[in-house]
């Protein structure tokens, strides 16, 4: 089981000066999407045909398969975004400045704030057509899953060895060479891992993106997204279940077919320079190595990408270092001051946007909102901690439970979530019971098993010889928990809140109100104010709430999570 | 190889390598460096790590622009590397995701060669090396040795006149980096190689003794070619020859005989002492050295050569700790040999406290960084100092890398002679404190 850096913590970046120009960079980008969706929000949405979705369980293998395809063509624009930024970011010192940031601050945006806006920009682009309302689903996917691939591409091209290096710049290889034989592979494990995680999260946003309502017309893509919101209005129980079966069965398919052969495969390009012994081959990559027509297809493709990958493409290269060179002061400064420039009105668009119609004291409020929803993520952790620690220690060091358990753990996190707040909804409404506090469980249905998961692995790749010794010295009870196990676990568990917590703020957008039928559920905190602002067409609430969550994120990361994981892995690892 | 008169491969003038610090002196790796390479010979470069010979290479080779001086490749100005010259690293540098065969072609694929000449030569080279049948290999499957012949094929296939090696047999053990030397040299006098000249980047006094026809010697901090031998005797060499064996502890002389000077004067001498770079050498190897120089067979006076051969250190990891225990007043080096002093033999002698006493009198008597850290913590209202200060202070004289090795030093002994205590998390000095133990579980 690999273990990789998650990508928010990854680096030795600290809060800086980049991070403020990045954030108010960022947020300029964004309204001016909502600038530009706003001037076309006038072309009636209604004039695109909406295809009625059917609840007949028939049509879902075809909306399955619909939205699929949405995932995997945002999947190949996530991979072209990947490739292009992390590299121009890796090559050019002065790009990397404030392209980082910004991938920083990217990644903690609560993207389904801007749903509806981008939706909007996508048909104002293509009017009347249904090219833009797909569009804006696939972009919403893309930014699901661009950000940690590109960090993850970014990191590898940044830590390329050194000898490696120098033996591509010795025996001459011109950079297109240099990037197919060099940095994607060496950067293959890591992005597969983070492609994987992306799919999974990917699901979320492929169900949240398909019906959208904007103004008073909802605009519904064919999709499995789009049968669970009919289902839901039409207070069809039934169809809920068949949507949650055939999504069972996709996120299987994707798991056994694409998931797994692609992990083993990418151990391939694992830079170590022993062979080490990995798990069984998953019966999907022994279908395509064994097999001969498989073997003379791969062959075939295989032959033509080389060829492609030697092409010299000779672009002017710099194989010589000269390590007393200095970057130019003059231009190090106009750059700098270029970047000011663009924050500063950034920045100024912003507080003109958002003053004309908002007082102080709605920042107030959100901020107040804010911390409630940040109550709720912590007492979730606190909570999913509690329950999943003892489960996944207890998982992980028997390795015949591990070998059931961690699959079904993955395959669970791969899981939309969205799909299974239905039920959960019902019995709020049934039961009569308080939105406040019982439809916080929902922020972390879908996000706890990456706690469960990383905890399975941490106990599993417990060394042995300390097991025994722990034994030798009888050492049981709460001292085995606090100087044994869960200093064992705690970078691994770290690994996993942090992506159980960075869900967790995104999905309060979708979780914290929720409707059943006619019946509305409302709770308080920032993803409710979020989304009900999106739903009034309060342009300046979601951008000033959008905001606001996203300063929580970060702050959340840099305060709490990074440190504690620099000094979980500083003093749990040996030497 | 009797073109002496023919134009040089390589010649090097006045190189010099140095990096820029804003507070204080240039840092200088390489100073006033001459080297001229001609056809038909094996150079070899022999010097301590941190001798700018790795650097050196590098800048024969291209990959780096030296600070000031005039590189020429065959009469012509270098700008990057050049077509004809190939690499071996230390550490193989081959890419593990593609096969041997991928490897080798790599370079022949850089220069453009087509689909059937490129199989041909990488197949003639893996043959040529030895590696027939290893084509469809990866990197991984293969042992040390065999990855080191595919680094060597992969450098042989493009044609090179001139072969660069970075410590190409450290990384290997000993038998199979015998195994390969002779193989390389064999080929070399049966002119198989489609090569001009090797030049060769050791710290094995041996090695290089075994292979080369010329030996540059160079000198640390900065460095310079100390000392410039040719070795006269015929290929293949025996290792046994008393004429062999003179010459090996001839070198062992010169490289010992050089380092205590240059720490006594260096460049920029601080007044306390604290340009002095410091190897973090383990108390336990101090030990352990000196217990086994008081004992049999020595009894008190080693020869280095000899030293090394029984311990199985290279010299890189003798001469540091040789010239500890001398900086420390344990053991004296002189050419070529180490004797144990009069507190050396105390040292051994004592019980383990009392070692620790003794440590600890010398190493305030002859480290001042530590006494400097302990004035500081004594100074502190809160006995606490952190470690930034003194590494920064410490920079001012050094390589940051230097600074690093010489503040591990002091933290490893300090710590072992009861001066201080270091606290890794808050990255502090601090005092040690009686309490601290009784409340330990």
């Amino acid at each position: 089981m690999s273990n990789y850096t998650p990508t928010a913590l990854a680096g030795r970046r600290l809060p800086n000066r980049w991070d403020g120009a990045a954030l108010l960079i960022v947020m300029g980008l964004l309204l001016a999407l909502v600038g530009v969706g706003r001037g076309t929000i006038h072309i009636s949405l209604t004039t695109i045909q909406n295809q009625p979705i059917h609840l007949d369980p028939k049509w879902l293998p075809y909306y399955a398969l619909r939205s699929t395809a949405r995932m995997f063509l945002a999947l190949l624009f996530s991979l072209l975004f990947t490739l292009t930024y992390a590299t121009l970011a890796a090559k050019s010192r002065r790009a990397a400045m404030v392209l980082i940031p910004i991938l920083d601050i990217l990644q903690s945006v609560p993207i389904l704030g801007f749903l509806t806006f981008t939706t909007v920009f996508f048909l104002g682009l293509f009017p009347g057509q249904v090219m833009g309302a797909e569009l804006a689903s696939v972009f919403v996917i893309f930014t699901s899953q661009a950000w940690n691939m590109a960090f993850s591409f970014y990191q590898a091209l940044t830590t390329l060895p050194m000898d490696l290096q120098e033996a591509s710049r010795c025996f001459r290889l011109s950079p297109w060479q240099k990037f197919w034989r060099l940095d994607v592979p060496f950067a293959m494990p890591g992005l597969v891992w983070n492609t994987m995680l992306s799919m999974s999260g990917g699901w979320f946003f492929v169900v949240a993106s398909e019906a959208v309502t904007v103004g008073n017309t909802t605009f519904t893509l064919p999709g499995i997204g789009s049968y669970v919101a009919t289902a839901l209005a039409e207070k069809n129980l039934p169809a809920i279940f068949y949507a949650i079966l055939t999504m069972l069965v996709v996120i299987f398919l994707y798991d056994q077919l694409l998931f797994r052969p692609l992990v083993a495969w990418s151990g391939k390009f694992r830079f170590e320079t022993t062979a080490t012994l990995s798990g069984p081959e998953p019966w999907m990559l022994k279908l395509l190595r064994r097999t001969a027509l498989f073997q003379e297809i791969g062959d075939r493709i295989g032959a033509v990408l080389r060829s492609i990958a030697s092409l010299r493409l000779a672009l002017p290269a710099k194989y010589q270092v000269d390590e007393n060179a200095e970057p130019s002061k003059l231009i190090d400064g106009l750059w700098f001051a270029v970047i000011g420039l663009i924050a500063l009105y950034a920045g100024w668009r912003i507080i003109e946007f958002v003053s004309a119609t908002l007082h102080w004291r709605d920042l107030g409020t959100a901020v107040l909102m804010g911390a409630f929803t940040m109550i709720r993520v912590i007492v979730l952790m606190a909570i999913a901690a509690l329950i999943w620690v003892p489960i996944g220690v207890w998982i992980g060091l028997r390795p015949k439970a591990t070998r059931v358990a961690q699959p079904i753990a993955q395959f669970l996190a791969a899981f939309p979530a969205n799909l299974l707040f239905p039920p959960f909804v019902l019995m709020i409404v049934h039961f009569h019971l308080s939105p406040d506090i019982w439809l916080t469980p929902l922020m972390l249905i879908g996000t706890q098993w990456y706690v469960l998961f990383n905890v399975i692995a941490g106990a599993a790749a417990f060394p042995g010889d300390m097991k025994e010794a722990v034994a030798n010295f009888h050492i049981k009870g709460v001292l085995w928990w606090r100087k044994v196990m869960i200093p064992g676990i705690l970078p691994y568990f770290i690994t996993g809140a942090i992506t159980a917590s960075g869900g967790a703020w995104n999905a309060s957008i979708v979780a914290e109100v929720a409707s059943w039928g006619n019946d509305n559920l409302t709770a308080h905190g920032l993803g409710a104010y979020i989304a009900q602002a999106t739903n009034n067409g309060d342009t300046p609430r979601v951008v000033l709430g959008v905001v606001v969550m996203s300063c929580f994120v970060i702050t959340f990361n840099r305060i709490l999570w990074r440190p504690l994981y620099d000094y979980a892995t500083r003093r749990t690892t040996l030497g | 190889m009797d073109q002496t008169f023919t134009q040089p491969l390589v010649s090097i003038r006045n190189c010099r390598q140095a990096y820029h610090k804003e507070a204080s002196a240039d840092l200088v790796v390489l100073d006033d460096v001459d080297l001229t390479l001609h056809e038909g010979e094996i150079v070899a470069l022999l010097g301590r790590s941190g001798s700018g010979k790795s650097t050196l290479l590098r800048i024969v080779s291209g990959l780096l622009k030296p600070t000031a001086g005039e590189v020429k490749w065959r009469g012509q100005d270098l700008k990057g590397p050049a077509e004809g010259v190939a690499m071996v690293f230390q550490s193989f540098a081959l890419f593990p995701w593609l096969t041997v065969q991928e490897n080798v072609e790599l370079g022949l694929e850089a220069l453009g060669v087509k689909k059937d000449e490129r199989d041909e030569r990488s197949e003639d080279a893996i043959d040529l090396i030895g590696l027939g049948g290893y084509d469809t290999a990866y990197p991984k499957e293969l042992s040390g040795g065999m990855r080191q012949r595919v680094g060597l094929a992969r450098a042989l296939v493009v044609h090179p006149d001139l072969l660069l090696m970075d410590e190409p047999f450290s990384a290997l053990d000993v038998l199979t980096a015998e195994t390969l030397r002779t193989d390389l040299i064999d080929l070399w006098m049966e002119k198989k190689l489609p090569l001009k000249s090797i030049l060769i980047v050791t710290h094995n006094i041996e090695e290089a003794v075994l292979m080369a026809d010329r030996i540059l010697v160079f000198s640390s901090n900065p460095g310079r070619v100390a000392h410039e031998l040719k070795v006269p005797f015929p290929h293949p060499r025996n290792r046994f020859d008393p004429a062999f064996r003179q010459m090996v502890d001839d070198i062992y002389g010169i490289m010992t005989r050089r380092a205590p000077k240059e720490v006594q004067a260096p460049a920029t001498a601080a007044p306390t002492g604290f340009a002095t770079p410091l190897y973090p050498v383990s108390t336990n190897l101090m030990a352990g050295l000196l217990e086994t120089l008081s004992g049999p067979p020595y009894h008190g006076r080693a020869d280095l050569p000899a030293l090394a051969a029984a311990l199985q250190f290279e010299v890189d990891e003798l001469l540091p700790l040789g010239e500890t225990l001398q900086l420390l007043g344990f053991a004296r080096l002189e050419e070529g040999d180490i004797f144990l002093t009069d507190t050396g033999r105390k040292f051994v002698d004592a019980e383990t406290e009392q070692r620790q006493e003794i440590f600890s009198e010398q190493l305030r008597a002859h480290v001042p960084l530590v006494n400097a850290i302990r004035s500081v913590i004594d100074q502190r209202s809160n006995h606490r100092a952190p470690a930034l200060r003194f590494r920064d202070e410490l920079e001012d004289h050094m390589s940051p890398e230097y600074a690093e090795e010489t503040l591990r030093a002091v933290i490893t002994w300090g710590r072992y002679a009861e001066i201080f205590e270091y606290d890794e998390e808050a990255q502090q000095f601090s005092l040690e404190e009686e309490d601290e133990e009784d409340e330990a579980e």
